[in-house]
This record gives C-alpha cells, sequence and structure tokens, in this order.
C-alpha cells in the first residue's frame, strides 16, 4: 500500500532494452496561431464583431425600457403575454450580447498562448508543522488547562448550557400547544349534516343517484376559528353505490344509507385528497402516487403504496331527509403516525 | 510607461494608491490578477449553477418587495378574471398581483422559477463532470463534501420557495410533506408539529417557509459557496490530461483577462438565456392551480423535477403488509423505506464515495490532472448506476404523464418500474464497466497501430494492406499517459513466526474491495509494446517477394496482434515499406 | 386593405386577431350546431329515423331494442344528452374494445345524431341536450366556475383541463377540443369513468359557470407557451433540453480553440 504523500512523480525506469518502462510527457504541444494574430484584416473584423455585439446589448436595453414604459401588462391575457415577452426577448438581447462580446473578445483577440503555473503539495513542510505544534502547545501551558481540571469542567459545562436559554423557549413555542392528539378528532359528531364543498348546501339522500359522487364538508365548518384545519381532516367523498354491488360488513351495515357510503377523502398513506372516483369500477385513485380504494368494498387498498382502508364515516339521514353523520370517524383520519393506535 | 498621464489614469493611481495604503491590497492583486485557470467546457457548468445563484439573487430581492407572506385570507380583485372576488391568502393574492400588474413582475417570477430549476440541474451535471473525472480525490474530497452539502441546501431553497405562493399543488405537496414527517418513528408527530406549528396547515408555515428560503438558506448557500470557490483558488483548479500536463503544474490561461472575459461573460450568457426562458416559456401557473385549499387536488400532481425523485419513489413503494403494529406503536414502512431509507441510502452513497474510493484503492496521493472516465471503469460505472437509479425514481414519479402520452395503463408502469428500480442499476454497472474497458481497448488499439487511413495498397505478391499512421507524440500521450492501476496486494496473514498477525481482516476486506476496482482493468500501452507493435506491423509490410504470409494488420478490428516479446529494434523512425499506391 | 395591411405589426393585432378569430369560429359554431328547438321537438320521423339507424349501426352490441347485455349498457333511460354525447364526440360507435372508448372523428352528421338521440329518448325519460344558451359561456362566472372546476374535476381532468390518467390504461380526457354542449352532457350523463354530477349536485347555473372557466383557458397562458399545462415535470424536461442544452453549447463555445 503506498503511503507516498507527495504529487505523482514521474520517475523514468528502464527495463531491459532501455526503454522507459512508461511514455515521457511530450511537454505543451506547439502553439498554433489565430488568424486574427497575423492579418491585421482579420484583427479589425474580430474587434468590429464585439462592437457589434456591445451595440446590440444597447439595443436590447433599449428595448426593454421602451417596452416597460409603451406594453404595460394590461387586462387580458394576450396583453400580459406580449408584456412579458418582449421584457424578455428583450432582457435576453441586452444580457446575452454582452456576454457574447466579452466571450468573442476572449477567444479572437486576447493572448491564447497557455501558461504554467506550478503546483505546491497542500501538506505544509515539517518545520512549519514543527512550529505549530509548538505554538499550540505554549498556548495550552500559558492557559494552564492542563492543570486546573475543575476549571476545565466549569469552562466545558457553561458552554453546554448556555445554548439552551435560546433552544428551549424555542422548541417550546415553535410547535403551538405540542397538543398531537389533536390529529384523532375531526368536525364530524352525531347530527352533523354533510354539505357541499365549498358551497356548505345540506345534501338530501335523494340527490345522490347512482354514479354521482359528492364531495363533502361538514355542516358550519367556514363559522369554525381554525376552519382550514378543521377542513384538512373533514373532507369526505360520498357516492351512492347499487347495493347488490356493496359488501358491507355485519357491524358496518349501518355506517351506510341506502347504498350512500362516505369515506375520509384524506389518503392513508401520506395525505393528499384522494378523489378520482371511477363511478363504473368505484374505484378511487389518488393523483398524488396512484393508491387505489375500493368504495364499493369498505375502501380497502387495490393497488398503491397505501396500507389501509380510508376510514368510513358513519352516516344517516335526519327527519327532513338530509344526510347527517352518526359520529365522528371510527379511526384517526389520514396518513399513519407513531401513536395512531394510542 | 508613458510619462504624460491622462486624468483617468492618475485618477485610479490615485484610488489603487489610497486602497493599497489602507489594505495592502496589491499583494492581492500580484497573487492573482494572472492566476492560471485551465481551459475546457465542462469547468463552466459550475459556473452555471454560481450564475443562475446570481440570477436568483437578482430577481429574488426584486420579488420579495412586492410578496406578502401571510397566509391572511383576502378578497381577490384583479385584471385576472377567472380569480375576481376568489378567497385567498394574502400570500396567493400577492403573486398574482405581482405577476399581473407589476410591469415586469411576470418576467421577474418565471425567470426566478426557471433559475431554480436551471440551478438544480446545473449542480448534478456540475456534480457528474467532478465525479466523472475523479476530481474528487485528494485534496479534494472536503470540497466534494461542501458541493453536495450546497445541493442538499439547492434543494431546501427550491422546496422552500415552491411553497411559497400557497397555491393548490405546493400546498398538496406541504400535505404530502407532513405525511412523510409523521411517518418517522416516535418523533414524527411531534416533528409535524414543529414545522407548521400546529395542526397541518395551520397559518405559519407560509412565514416560516418565507424566512427559511429568503434569509438561512441563501445565507448558508453564499457562505459556502464562498468557501466552495476558496478551495477552488487554493487548490489550484484541475486540468484534463495532455501534453505539457503534470500533477506539478496547471497549464492555461490568466484570470486577468482572459477568465474575466470568459466567465464575466459567461454571467450575462446565463442571465440571457434564462431572459428568454422567462419571456417566452410559463412556468408555475400558480393561477391555473388557484388558492390552497385541503380539498382539492389536480391530476399531474408533482413537485419540480429534482424533487421528482422522492415523488417516484412514494408512487413505486408496494403499500401492502409494510404498515407494522409494534406493540400498539405503528410503523409504516409504505412511507419510511421509500421517502427516508433509499434517498438516505443513495445521497449518503454519492456523498460517502470520495472516501470509499481512497479506502479502497489505498490512493493517498494528490491528483491534479483529472482522469478520463473510461480509465476507471468502476468509478465510472457506479456513478452511471447511481444516476440510473434516480433516473428511474424520476420517470416513476411522472408514471402518470407516461400513461396518458404514451397510452399505457398506470397499474403495468408502476409494476415495470419496481422491477427496473432494482435491475437496471446492476445493469448499468455492468454495461458501463464493459464500455469503459472497451474504450481503453480501442486506445491501446489507436496507439498501437495508429489511424486508419483509408489508403489500400498492395503488394507485389498481391497481398494488400491499408496503410496507418501512427500517432504523433501528443495525440498518444492522452491515451497513455494514466498510470496502470493493479489490486492491493496484502501481507500475509501470518508472520515468519506464525502468528496471526493484526489488522489482518480489515486488510483482506480492504483487498476485496480494491480488487472489485482493479481487477479487469486494460493496462496503457508501454513503450516497449508499442515497439514490438511497431516491428510487428514493419514484419507485415515487408516488401514483395518475401515467402511468409502474415495476418495483415488492417482495420479497427485488426489489432489482435500478438505483442511479443522478441528482441526490439529502435522505436521511432522506422522506415515505411515500399508500397506501390494504388 | 393597406390601412390593413400597416397595422398588422400593431402590437395590439394580435388581440384583435384573437378576437375575430373568437368571433368567426362561434359564429361558425352557432350555425353548426343543432338548435335545441329542433332537438326539443323530435317529431315521429326522427325517432323512426333514429331507429333505422339505430338498427343499423348500434343494435349488434346494445341489442335491438338497446336493452344492453353483458358488458354492454342499455340505452334505455340515458337519454338524449347521453347519445349527443357519444355519438358527436366520435366515442360511439366504437370501433375496438380498450380500456375506455376514445374520441375520434364522429361517424354521423348532425341531423342523423340528432334522429338517434330522438329514438334514444323515446325509448325512456333521460337528460335531454341543454338548450344553447344554458352552454354559453357568456352566461357562465369564471370565477365560481375555478372554484367547483378545482373541487370536482380538477383531480381527473387537470388544474385546467388538459387532462390526466386513470387507472388501468383509462384517462380522464383533454378538453380543450371539447363543445359547451359536450362539457355539460358530459356532467350530466357521466360517460364511462366519469361520475354523474346531477343537477342537485351541481346545478345549470353552476354548470354554465364551469363552462365559462374552461372558455377563459382558450386565450392561453399569460407567460407565454404553456408547455402542455400539464405541471412541473414538463418544466423540468424543458430546463434540461433549452436551459442546460443552450448553455452547455455556449460553454462548448467558449472553452473551443479559436482559429
Amino acid at each position: 500500500m503506498t503511503t507516498d504523500n507527495s504529487s505523482t512523480e514521474v520517475e523514468v525506469r528502464r527495463d531491459a532494452s532501455g526503454l522507459p518502462e512508461r511514455f515521457e510527457n511530450p511537454g505543451l504541444a506547439p502553439h498554433q496561431e489565430r488568424m486574427a494574430d497575423n492579418d491585421p484584416v482579420a484583427d479589425k473584423r474580430a474587434e468590429r464583431q464585439v462592437v457589434i455585439l456591445f451595440a446590440l446589448s444597447v439595443l436590447g436595453t433599449i428595448g426593454f425600457l421602451v417596452a416597460y414604459f409603451l406594453v404595460p401588462p394590461g387586462e387580458t391575457v394576450a396583453s400580459m403575454r406580449l408584456s412579458n415577452l418582449l421584457l424578455g426577448t428583450t432582457l435576453f438581447l441586452g444580457m446575452f450580447s454582452i456576454g457574447a462580446a466579452a466571450v468573442h473578445w476572449a477567444k479572437v483577440l486576447m493572448s491564447d498562448h497557455e501558461r504554467q503555473e506550478q503546483r505546491h503539495p497542500q501538506r505544509s513542510d515539517e518545520k512549519v508543522r514543527a512550529e505549530a505544534i509548538a505554538q499550540l502547545k505554549d498556548g495550552a501551558e500559558d492557559s494552564g488547562i492542563a492543570r486546573r481540571g475543575v476549571l476545565k469542567g466549569a469552562v466545558v459545562t457553561a458552554l453546554a448550557l448556555a445554548p439552551l436559554s435560546i433552544v428551549v423557549p424555542l422548541v417550546g413555542e415553535v410547535g403551538g400547544d405540542w397538543n398531537v392528539s389533536k390529529f384523532r378528532h375531526t368536525l364530524w359528531k352525531q347530527g352533523k349534516k354533510l354539505t357541499r364543498d365549498p358551497s356548505g348546501e345540506p345534501i338530501r339522500a335523494s340527490e345522490v343517484t347512482v354514479g354521482s359522487v359528492f364531495h363533502v364538508i361538514p355542516e358550519g365548518l367556514r363559522d369554525e376559528e381554525l376552519w382550514i384545519e378543521e377542513k384538512a381532516k373533514a373532507i369526505v367523498l360520498m357516492v351512492r353505490i347499487d347495493p347488490n354491488d356493496l359488501t358491507e360488513r355485519e357491524e358496518r351495515k349501518d355506517w351506510s344509507y341506502e347504498g350512500i357510503v362516505a369515506y375520509s377523502k384524506v389518503c392513508t398513506h401520506v395525505g393528499c385528497p384522494v378523489a378520482l372516483y371511477e363511478q363504473q369500477t368505484h374505484h378511487l385513485l389518488c393523483p398524488c402516487h396512484q393508491s387505489t380504494f375500493d368504495m364499493a368494498n369498505e375502501a380497502r387498498v387495490v393497488f398503491g403504496p397505501a396500507s389501509r382502508p380510508l376510514p368510513q364515516l358513519p352516516i344517516t339521514v335526519d327527519d327532513e331527509g338530509y344526510l347527517v353523520a352518526r359520529s365522528d370517524f371510527h379511526e384517526p383520519i389520514g396518513p399513519s403516525y407513531w401513536e395512531r393506535l394510542k | 510607461m508613458s510619462t504624460s498621464t491622462t486624468a483617468a489614469q492618475r485618477a485610479a493611481g490615485g484610488t489603487a494608491d489610497y486602497l493599497d495604503q489602507r489594505t495592502g491590497i496589491s499583494l492581492a492583486v500580484k497573487n492573482f490578477a494572472r492566476k492560471i485557470f485551465p481551459d475546457h467546457w465542462s469547468f463552466l457548468l459550475g459556473e452555471i449553477a454560481l450564475y443562475s445563484f446570481v440570477v436568483l439573487l437578482i430577481t429574488g430581492v426584486f420579488l420579495t418587495l412586492f410578496f406578502v407572506p401571510s397566509m391572511g385570507l383576502v378578497e381577490y380583485e384583479g385584471p385576472f378574471a377567472p380569480m375576481n372576488g376568489v378567497e385567498m391568502s394574502e400570500a396567493f393574492a400577492s403573486t398574482l398581483d405581482l405577476s399581473f400588474e407589476v410591469t415586469g413582475g411576470l418576467l421577474m417570477r418565471q425567470i426566478h422559477h426557471w433559475a431554480a430549476l436551471l440551478f438544480m440541474a446545473s449542480i448534478v451535471t456540475h456534480m457528474m463532470r467532478v465525479f466523472f473525472t475523479g476530481a474528487f480525490r485528494k485534496p479534494r474530497e472536503v470540497n466534494w463534501l461542501v458541493g453536495f452539502i450546497l445541493m442538499i441546501l439547492g434543494l431546501a431553497a427550491g422546496f422552500t420557495g415552491y411553497s411559497l405562493p400557497d397555491d393548490v399543488l405546493s400546498g398538496n405537496g406541504l400535505r404530502i410533506t407532513d405525511g412523510v414527517v409523521k411517518s418517522i418513528p416516535i418523533v414524527g408527530s411531534y416533528m409535524s408539529y414543529f414545522i407548521f406549528g400546529g395542526e397541518f396547515p395551520g397559518e405559519h408555515i407560509i412565514p416560516r417557509l418565507f424566512t427559511v428560503h429568503i434569509l438561512l438558506v441563501p445565507a448558508l448557500i453564499l457562505a459556502l459557496i464562498g468557501l466552495h470557490l476558496f478551495f477552488v483558488v487554493l487548490h489550484k483548479h484541475t486540468h484534463f490530461p495532455g501534453p505539457g500536463r503534470t500533477e506539478r503544474n496547471v497549464v492555461g490561461f490568466p484570470l486577468f483577462p482572459v477568465y474575466v472575459a470568459k466567465a464575466g461573460g459567461f454571467f450575462f450568457v446565463v442571465f440571457g438565456v434564462l431572459a428568454l426562458m422567462g419571456g417566452t416559456m410559463t412556468i408555475n401557473a400558480v393561477w391555473n392551480y388557484g388558492p390552497y385549499d385541503p380539498s382539492p387536488v389536480s391530476a399531474g400532481a408533482q413537485p419540480d423535477w429534482y424533487m421528482l425523485f422522492l415523488e417516484g419513489s412514494l408512487r413505486l413503494m408496494p403499500g401492502q403488509g409494510t404498515e407494522w403494529d409494534l406493540w400498539g406503536y405503528t410503523l409504516s414502512l409504505n412511507v419510511l423505506i421509500p421517502a427516508v431509507v433509499i434517498p438516505g441510502i443513495l445521497f449518503t452513497l454519492l456523498a460517502a464515495y470520495p472516501f470509499i474510493e481512497a479506502w479502497a484503492t489505498g490512493d493517498k496521493r494528490e491528483h491534479h490532472v483529472l482522469d478520463r472516465p473510461r480509465n476507471a471503469p468502476v468509478r465510472t460505472a457506479t456513478g452511471v448506476a447511481i444516476l440510473t437509479a434516480f433516473f428511474i425514481l424520476i420517470l416513476a414519479g411522472s408514471n402518470d404523464l407516461i400513461a396518458t402520452h404514451f397510452a399505457l395503463s398506470i397499474n403495468d408502469i408502476t409494476y415495470v418500474f419496481r422491477v427496473l428500480f432494482l435491475v437496471t442499476p446492476f445493469l448499468a454497472f455492468w454495461a458501463t464497466k464493459r464500455i469503459c474497458l472497451g474504450l481503453q481497448r480501442k486506445d491501446r488499439e489507436l496507439v498501437l497501430h495508429g489511424h486508419e487511413t483509408g489508403r489500400v495498397v498492395r503488394f507485389a505478391n498481391g497481398e494488400y494492406i491499408e496503410v496507418h499512421k501512427p500517432l504523433d507524440e501528443y495525440e498518444r500521450w492522452i491515451r497513455v499517459h494514466h498510470e496502470p492501476r493493479r489490486p492491493l496486494e496484502i501481507e500475509p496473514a501470518e508472520d515468519e513466526h506464525g502468528v496471526r498477525r493484526k489488522g489482518y481482516r480489515m486488510d483482506a476486506i480492504r483487498a476485496r474491495a480494491s480488487r472489485f476496482f482493479y481487477e479487469d482493468r486494460v493496462e496503457p500501452v508501454t513503450p516497449a509494446e508499442l515497439a514490438a507493435a511497431h516491428s510487428h506491423g514493419e514484419h507485415d509490410a515487408l516488401p514483395a517477394g518475401e515467402p511468409e504470409t502474415q495476418e495483415i494488420g488492417a482495420g479497427s478490428g485488426g489489432g489482435r496482434h500478438a505483442v511479443t516479446g522478441a528482441p526490439l529494434p529502435d522505436e521511432g523512425d522506422t522506415p515505411r515499406p515500399s508500397v506501390q499506391d494504388h | 386593405m393597406k390601412a390593413i395591411a400597416a397595422r398588422r405589426n400593431h402590437r395590439f393585432a394580435p388581440v384583435v386577431l384573437l378576437l375575430l378569430a373568437l368571433l368567426v369560429t362561434g359564429g361558425v359554431y352557432a350555425a353548426l350546431m343543432p338548435s335545441p328547438a329542433v332537438a326539443a321537438a323530435a317529431d315521429q320521423s326522427d325517432i323512426e329515423g333514429g331507429k333505422a339507424l339505430f338498427r343499423a349501426n348500434c343494435a349488434t352490441c346494445h341489442g335491438p331494442s338497446a336493452e344492453g347485455r353483458e358488458g354492454v349498457p342499455s340505452l334505455v333511460g340515458v337519454g338524449a344528452a347521453s347519445v349527443d354525447f357519444q355519438v358527436s364526440t366520435g366515442r360511439m360507435p366504437m370501433q375496438q374494445n380498450g380500456p375506455q372508448a376514445a374520441a375520434k372523428p364522429p361517424q354521423f352528421d348532425e341531423e342523423q345524431i340528432s334522429q338517434l338521440a330522438a329514438y334514444v329518448a323515446s325509448l325512456g325519460p333521460g337528460p335531454a341536450i341543454p338548450p344553447q344558451e344554458q352552454v354559453d359561456p357568456a352566461g357562465g362566472d369564471a370565477a365560481n366556475g375555478m372554484a367547483l372546476f378545482r373541487t370536482n374535476c380538477a383531480m381527473c381532468h387537470g388544474s385546467i383541463g388538459k387532462g390526466g390518467a386513470l387507472s388501468e390504461g383509462k384517462y380522464a380526457p383533454s378538453l380543450a377540443g371539447s363543445t359547451p354542449t359536450q362539457i355539460y352532457e358530459a356532467m350530466v350523463t357521466g360517460p364511462q369513468s366519469m361520475p354523474v354530477f346531477n343537477d342537485a349536485n351541481l346545478s345549470p347555473d353552476e354548470k354554465q359557470d364551469i363552462i365559462a372557466f374552461l372558455e377563459e383557458q382558450k386565450a392561453g397562458s399569460p407567460g407565454g407557451t404553456d408547455l402542455g399545462a400539464i405541471g412541473p415535470v414538463a418544466e423540468g424536461l424543458w430546463v434540461w433540453v433549452v436551459g442546460i442544452g443552450l448553455l452547455i453549447g455556449c460553454a462548448v463555445w467558449i472553452g473551443a480553440k479559436s482559429s
């Protein structure tokens, strides 16, 4: 194993026949002159090209200012597009031409003789290293840290504890009330009307025909103080399925109403709204990660990365024929988390 | 020096004197003004990243002046008809205002977003260049890590900025983030509260992301860019192998004026291209997605391209049976594995690669001459394998679009990608390694037998050969410069007294790793081999009348000459055979 | 003419052209659409004509009296709207079995479609073809339409109706080429995988709002080309092709030796 610390050194070793073991670096290739190096006409032409490019940039900037003052975005999509297009292309001209001019200048007119600079190993030489170590030793000696054990402990303790006065309030405040048990509950409760999203109009059972799909929020959602947070948990998707197609466990028979079933719209995978209802197959597809749930069979997972069925919202109708919840969901909605079942 | 100086020259001289007296700046100018940088197009990839960052800062400042990072609700009134009277957060409303009512605001927004995508794309291509040329080797391992952290920070900057307009698309992205965070064992729920200041979405997330996006992350990026460039100057830039280029020098052009013009000019080129994209191509049309609301979602729900691998990873993971119940606690492997474990493995491998390679090959020397990727087959193959894994994940993240655009079933695509993700990295590794070795053999071929000239000649005895033109020494050097690398040889397990020595086991593992790197190899042509080939070729081309029949050394597939160890004539000016031209 | 020629580069020219184009399209379209009065006042001869067409073209699958069979829906009670949608978008008659019937150029002309619709409508009550004023985009509120579209449609059809994938090779088609009448009919009848949006779910006025929102999309994007309006994946593709592509091209130019 090599422990050579320096850069590779090409050492010329020779074999029996006197040939070197490896090829040797031939050194820099001879320099090739450019057209503009010898031909004054080409040189002048190149200079002219650079000037023209800079001039184009000036035109671009002027064009930008003209577009800014004369073509405001206006009120229509077309006028906004025009304004954006003119500003963008003139800005392109103004900027790109400067770049092209500078590069062309460097390539054609500036010296193109390759130069060399020597490299040095990053490692400091032994003398410098020794001096550095000596300095550190002297410093440590001066401080007496090695002899004064109690002092050492005191310094470390003080420095380690001091950041707590920043960290503790930060952690204490940044998470609100830290009451993560809120995940368990939604706005749904017995008698809460199912209403249309976003209008909030209540829905009669008779309106939910076979093959239709309703996006549902609880009644009075907008009166809640934290209505967006509540909506994020309470959104429900409701469909009516021909009772012949519907598979229900005995203990859940009363969770649906005449084939109308309501499930949480929050995916049990990572929480996207699952909403692509295919009425022929009764499959519900999540557009984010393609978890597919069978709405006719307790929203079980038939495909994709989700593990659990969507939680079902038990529903019934009230005296006026409006659909209402029988209770909250029987399990936390949405993605899994560590203490979900606690 | 002219004795008569103009007023401008006097002023410049005066300023320089003033500065130097107070800062001693002459020393810095003396040391840096004519510093040499090598020329190669691939050395500009990192500059694209740097310049798109500068463009991000310029356009970002513009946007900051008009954006309101608040989740307070307002009713929109403005020129965009489909939004009139819609209730939305101030963040979303101000995004619409700065897009539609501030002249040039839409351009700035679009340039900013394109620049963000370009920033990540150029970081990735720059990393690929550094990886495949071995530029991360000693003494640059630390700078590789700095660059790696910059990439992670770039992801953070992109993600936080993407979510700021508070639209449906990015809001659902945040919701996915929330779901992923919650899946983390034990602390998941609390981390979700930590991020959102309570339940998702709350009203803190936009202001928090704003601070992270415009202050914390850019400051870190700026500081690390400084460090990154400091290391470049300290180490001096690597250069590609070539005549005259060694481990002890750097060959190129001086910073002033050549690179001031070229690199400075390139900034304007990058800005120009971004302006063109911002002016002609819509990006992140938040007015289509609408203000965030937890209920809606749209088809084509995907993050920006640099987060797409994560999306793909989530999409590929099968969910059946991957959520475990451990003593009443829930462990969702269906989220943890794709969102945390797999990216964790891929990124750790990437960050640690320089150290892995250095350890396995036992190479402790400094390297300033880059490798041609073919000369490091296992490294190149490893890089391609990692890229392939990411690429499959990115495709998987686009599976719904692949389904609609190629009329395929999304379920079938997902099944296929699940297999491909596990298989193709290995296939890619194998294929790349074979290709690299093949290219090295081709290099040997070329060095030994020269270029085909297309000139076919016939000897008087009726034998045909194609004349090959030998490489000149500059061409040849590129193909033979690299040192042959061989697997480590370790000391025997037991010393002369039959006592098992310490550290043997570690050495054995290391030797195995080293064999993995260097067992299959093609070594560069040595002068002796070239001389042998020449003498052999000459043998072929003996003048007419010689009784021997020989294989003809023609054609690129030729090259199956046995290199004999026969006594060799001097290489160099071997006289050409007298041949007839046809 | 000269005056027009001189102004063709005027900055409002695209706007004027767009408006003209919209007017002409609207005019032609209004002229070509079957008038609802005709559809409503379907007389016996229409029903007879439709019956003949049905026997010749549809009965093989749907049965001689449209009663359907295994895997083929009965058409009794689907209404004229369903027939008009399926036949005018070319989905019916189906050419081949697949995950779903694809739109293609319609096989029948306006009159034949209205005859078929009249026949099927006579089999049982179902949704009728909406009257012209009911689907007129001008009568809808685009802002409300957007809110409804986002909640009820965007998850399948994409944020502005460019389409999206469903499971097992099915898809939600792009709405860009659909007429307002077809969009309305699709909502009322729920063709194939699409759920039904009855009038209790989305009132006729709300359906008109959705049509108005979709009509707004025809103006394009304020930011330039919309890159298909399919979201960030297309943007990512373009930044690699155009952004990285152009800049690497420039870098090669900068790095190359000048001649």
